[in-house]
């Protein structure tokens, strides 16, 4: 199939960008988006110019690093799929496709397509985990765990940290990025000692961080490739609520 | 024998193994070794490369216990790591199936699972911190499977007759890296750990006979920075991207390990490769990676092949009694459970014969209608619809309609940089953990055991190993005006100002494809002599011509993917070299390694214990690699013929 | 934003109910308003109580507004750099994305409008305050139909105003599960379909001549 693609070609984080359009022929249905740009790349590097840098590792939808707003949607028009899984059989001979970085105060473009999502882990540091030193822990079987509280955590931890979420919502807000994990947390016995502390340091964390508010328009969700719901955002705000109540 | 290519060295390397009964060797060498006072932890200085399981788990304990410890990764953020994408199981030694599982039989089935070409005592210490490990990961979080009375569910897996698997859905390696990143990023905020993510170690520094830092490169900035410390731990995984498509991420490379080798350190077995066999095949040229479906998959699915040659029909148009169920046939007492490399194999041949399905007759049929009749779609959905999906998108293909198509692709390698007991190499001061070091899977692991191996070095033994070695530091204070930090660090800058400079008419993928393909095609499942002769050639020639022709744009002080990629081709060509002159000395078939004129009169591989019972660790020479052989002495688990008929 | 939305929702609810007075006739409408300044008597001054109520609700609406200044100002602020191609919204509150800030841009007009009009009669016919029956009667009156379009258009922001808002407070204030969520999102419509019809049956009578 032929495309024509518009891509947001930044030098550095310094430089301005702008949408640049390239014309590409003979992509393969069965080939990923990530395969098709490397095609291009190939191309681009061949007539001596800067093939286009974005973020990618694992290319099986796990590892997150993936981003890429495509036509207006990160990880591009497929639900429930990174855009590294996506494949080219999803659009058609002749689309023009517009390929843009994730757009968010906190993710400053690094070049390209490439963003900065450090503040995801700076969230994390803030207490996004429980304090188990190597070496202490008893027998796995010591606390028995409902087996729907670890079903309901783990679809929790099943985020990737891609920050798909930001670049969806219209207020740039990490919400439910945090509240996956709060809720993972919250769930597991081990979690309950620093459920409060946990909670206030990563909404400090990610307001710091320059993320936008939660206004519950739900595009968070829409957008997330592991179907991560709304109700994390609940939880997070209910041990929120809780926890800064008890501070107060 | 191929004594052309390589010189044979001093053999055995003091493997500092404690003697005595091997229950009591782990603990015997805990006690023995040195310990660093708590307040003297704060002096010194460990890098760890390497933030997948191995690398987060010693770098996030190292800081626990006190030391200053400086991390680094490539990545974008430290839980990108490889190892997040593992997706069947961790095994442990629990019993809590009280199926007859213990430590002394996940070590048995481990040296067999090995074809008796790992250590004992190595095996050993793994299985018996196995069940620490779990312990620890629930203490952090992790949600593993449970049963509905609240306990850990435990599966078989990869063939072991036992439930010792602990797994968390489709996405265990996901979850416990999370465990030993959150760990890690308490760290960070405590402190203790200096974490550098986008950073790219390009060389490593001796000072004296010790290794004492490394130079990195900043991706971001392009600026090359050096780091001194006491002790080094390369935890930076596999590379099994030499062969240029495998289930490894983009990024996975051996530049760490391979720059280490060639400051001295040994690298042993680089010809055990694991080649895993349920994976999604090859779609076309565009194709840069493959993609794994779980092994667990096998569980319920039945691997067939039509018995016509070249029968293009739809599968389910093919009757019962036109279809060869290769593996039931071949090996009815495992039957579609084989351990890996031998379904690995029985795929490649019946492919070879011409029964193969799909683009280029490159595939076989994994099957569910079986399991789907048996158990309800909606069960066989709840146990594997984000597998199916998967396949599906990759595909377009539905597999709840139309059996899956499977090929075998490389998924893991045994071998890596030599290590002692102590998972020191033989450079003072350079330690190597996880995939990255050679030491507990032999010639083939088994399923679930590459999550073990990787937190076991990580959080329990390394740092109860390291501090033999720190106890005797501080080392004396250096800084970068050293003539040794300096010419490492001029070594880097002359490579990427070579790739840069360079007045190529090729790109580095391309070489990376070809150079990919030779080793697929020779150095693969099946290798023979005359084949790795001709590889190796074959790549001294892909050589002299990527240093020719390659052309690398952009400029080195900016993000620059190409120099990245450019700089672990030439690594990757210079290891998959030894690769195929290590497959080419060994002469037997063992695990991974299957060499086409040793082999049982029906088709098994067939070790040569008498000749090649030993680990080849390779010495890096200009000219010729030197091989220093490591006898294997076998007390507890005696060789036999594996046998999964 | 939560808190002094749902005291807003509690007042519009009031509101509505009183309004609704409108079809008994002019003397029980009357009484209902005169009643609004007498509550409390004589145990409290006159208009007491309806003063505290207001106060309540202008600071309220301050609360609501700061909030929606202080959120929109971080989101702006958390993408200064607008993407070059839209999709359409696809999130469960989609046409939220669209209509709140607008909505209650329209919403807040009404309003000092609807003061003009129904509290301080500036821009109404009838100045006599204690005929709130004749204020209503006259501005609604066939002839000043533009007024009951504006006064509808306002109504209608207000139905997506309401529908997200209703929702999207106990989402904060309380973090429903998955099923309470759904739940909540079809109380918040109803609610919303209840308030705005309920407001919209008086300027559409008096329009067409059903009360008069």
């Amino acid at each position: 199939m032929k495309l024509s693609l518009r891509i947001w070609r930044q030098p550095d984080a310094q430089a301005p960008g702008e949408m640049v359009s390239y014309e590409i022929d003979e992509v393969s249905e069965d080939a990923s988006f990530l395969e098709m740009l490397d095609v291009l790349n190939e191309r681009l590097i061949s007539e001596g110019d800067d093939p286009v840098a974005f973020d990618h590792d694992c290319r099986e939808g796990i590892c997150g690093a993936c981003s890429l707003v495509i036509d207006g949607q990160p990880h591009g028009p497929q639900a429930a799929t990174t855009t590294c899984q996506l494949h080219m059989r999803k659009f058609k001979d002749g689309d023009s496709i517009d390929i843009e970085p994730y757009r968010a105060g906190a993710f400053p473009v690094i070049k390209d397509l490439v963003v900065d999502r450090s503040a995801f882990d700076r969230i994390i540091q803030a207490g996004g985990y429980i304090s188990a030193p190597t070496g202490t822990a008893p027998d796995a079987h010591a606390v028995p765990i409902p087996k729907q509280d670890a079903d309901a955590a783990f679809s929790a931890a099943a985020c990737i940290g891609c920050g798909a979420c930001v670049a969806a919502c219209p207020n740039g807000s990490g919400m439910l990025f945090m509240g996956a994990k709060v809720t993972h947390l919250s769930l597991m016995p081990q979690g309950q000692p620093e459920r409060a502390t946990r909670v206030l340091g990563m909404v400090a964390a990610h307001d710091d961080a320059g993320f936008g508010g939660c206004t519950n328009t739900g595009e968070c969700a829409a957008a997330c490739p592991k179907e991560i719901g709304l109700d994390v955002i609940g939880k997070l705000n209910r041990d929120f609520r809780k926890a800064a109540v008890r501070a107060a | 024998m191929s004594t052309d290519f390589y010189r044979e060295g001093a053999p055995a390397l003091d493997t500092k193994a404690p003697a005595g009964p091997i229950a009591e060797r782990w603990e015997k060498r805990r006690f023995s070794g040195r310990l660093v006072n708590p307040a003297n932890r704060r002096k010194l200085r460990v890098i760890v490369v390497g933030t997948g399981l191995a690398g987060a788990s010693a770098a996030a304990t190292l800081g626990e216990l006190g030391y200053r410890v400086a991390n680094y990764c490539f990545q974008d953020s430290s839980r990108r790591a490889h190892s997040i994408a593992a997706q069947g199981g961790i095994n442990a030694a629990k019993n809590y199936r009280n199926d007859g599982d213990s430590v002394h039989r996940l070590f048995y089935d481990t040296v067999k699972g090995g074809d008796f070409r790992s250590r004992e005592s190595n095996v050993h210490r793994l299985a018996e911190v196995s069940t620490e490990i779990i312990d620890q990961c629930v203490a952090q979080g992790v949600p593993f499977a449970r049963e509905y009375g609240g306990l850990l569910d435990n599966r078989s897996f990869g063939g072991a007759q036992v439930s010792r698997t602990f797994y968390a859905r489709g996405q265990t390696g996901q979850q416990l890296l999370l465990g030993a990143y959150q760990a890690l990023q308490r760290q960070v905020a405590a402190g203790t750990v200096d974490l550098h993510t986008r950073h790219e170690m390009l060389e490593l520094i001796i000072v004296e006979g010790k290794a004492r830092g490394i130079v990195v490169r900043d991706l971001v900035t392009g600026e090359i920075s050096t780091e001194l410390a006491d002790a080094v731990v390369l935890a930076t995984g596999g590379y099994g991207n030499v062969y240029f498509l495998s289930t490894n991420a983009m990024g996975c490379n051996v530049t760490a390990g391979w720059r280490a080798h060639r400051k001295g350190a040994y690298f042993a077995n680089p010809c055990y490769t694991q080649i895993h066999p349920t994976c999604i095949p090859q779609s076309g040229e565009h194709q840069s990676k493959l993609t794994l479906m779980s092994e667990s998959l096998r569980n319920d699915g039945r691997v067939w092949v039509p018995k016509k040659k070249g029968d293009d029909r739809h599968p389910a148009d093919i009757p019962e009694d036109e279809r060869d169920y290769y593996l039931e046939r071949r090996y009815p007492a495992f039957g579609n459970l084989v351990p890996r490399d031998i379904a690995s194999r029985a795929a490649k041949v019946v492919c070879d014969e011409g029964h193969g399905v799909g683009p280029g007759g490159l595939g076989v049929y994994l099957d569910f209608a079986g399991a789907i009749e048996r158990l309800g779609k909606k069960a066989v959905e709840a146990k594997y619809g984000n597998l199916f999906d998967m396949y599906e998108r990759i595909t377009g293909e539905n597999p709840y309609e139309r059996p899956m198509r499977i090929y075998p692709a490389v998924h893991y390698t045994m071998g890596g940089l030599w290590v002692d007991y102590d998972l020191s190499s033989n450079i003072p001061g350079l330690f190597v953990t996880g995939e990255a070091n050679f030491s507990d899977h032999g010639a083939n692991r088994l399923g679930a055991s590459a999550l073990m191996q990787g937190l076991s070095d990580g959080y329990f033994v390394l740092p109860n190993t390291i501090s033999d070695y720190l106890a005797d530091g501080p080392f004396d204070a250096l800084d970068e005006t050293h003539e040794d930090v300096v010419a490492a660090r001029k070594d880097v800058d002359d490579r990427i100002s070579f790739f840069l400079n360079n007045d190529g008419d090729r790109t580095v993928d391309s070489f990376h494809r070809e150079l990919g393909k030779i080793m697929w095609e020779y150095c693969g499942m099946e290798r023979t002599d005359e084949g790795l002769r001709k590889a190796i050639g074959l790549i001294r020639g892909l050589k002299e011509e990527f240093y020719r022709r390659v052309k690398v744009t952009g400029k080195a002080e900016a993000l620059n993917q190409e120099l990245e990629k450019a700089g672990r081709v030439a690594d990757f060509l210079e290891l998959g070299e030894l690769m195929c002159i290590d497959a080419l000395h060994r002469t037997e078939s063992c695990g991974g390694h299957f060499r086409a004129e040793s082999q049982t009169e029906d088709g098994e591989a067939k070790r040569d214990d008498d000749n090649f019972s030993y680990v080849a660790a390779w010495e890096y020479g200009e000219d010729a690699p030197v091989l220093h052989k490591e006898a294997l002495e076998f007390e507890y688990v005696k060789p036999t013929q594996r046998s999964y008929k | 934003m939560a808190v002094s939305g749902i005291l807003l929702v509690l007042f519009l609810v009031a509101h509505m109910a009183g309004n609704l007075h409108v079809f008994e006739g002019r003397e029980e409408m009357n009484e209902y308003a005169h009643g609004l300044r007498t509550l409390g008597e004589p145990l409290l001054p006159h208009e007491s109580i309806l003063w505290i109520l207001r106060i309540g609700l202008i600071a309220c609406a301050v609360v609501h507004i700061w909030s929606a200044v202080v959120l929109t100002r971080r989101a702006l602020q958390a993408r200064p750099v607008r993407y070059a191609s839209k999709k359409p919204a696809k999130g469960e509150s989609r046409h939220a994305v669209a209509t709140m800030r607008w909505g209650a841009i329209v919403v807040f007009l009404f309003i000092i409008w609807h003061l003009l009009d129904l509290t301080f009669r500036t821009v109404n016919p009838v100045k006599d305050v204690p005929d709130a029956y004749g204020a209503v009667i006259a501005t609604f009156s066939p002839e000043r139909w533009p007024v009951t379009v504006f006064y509808l258009l306002a109504l209608f922001a207000l139905f997506f105003h309401l529908r997200h808002g209703i929702w999207s407070a106990v989402q904060t204030i309380a973090g429903p599960d998955t099923k309470w969520r759904k739940r909540t999102q079809a109380i918040g419509l109803f609610v919303a379909l209840i308030i705005v019809l309920g407001f919209a049956i008086v300027p559409i009578s008096v329009t067409f001549g059903l009360v008069n």
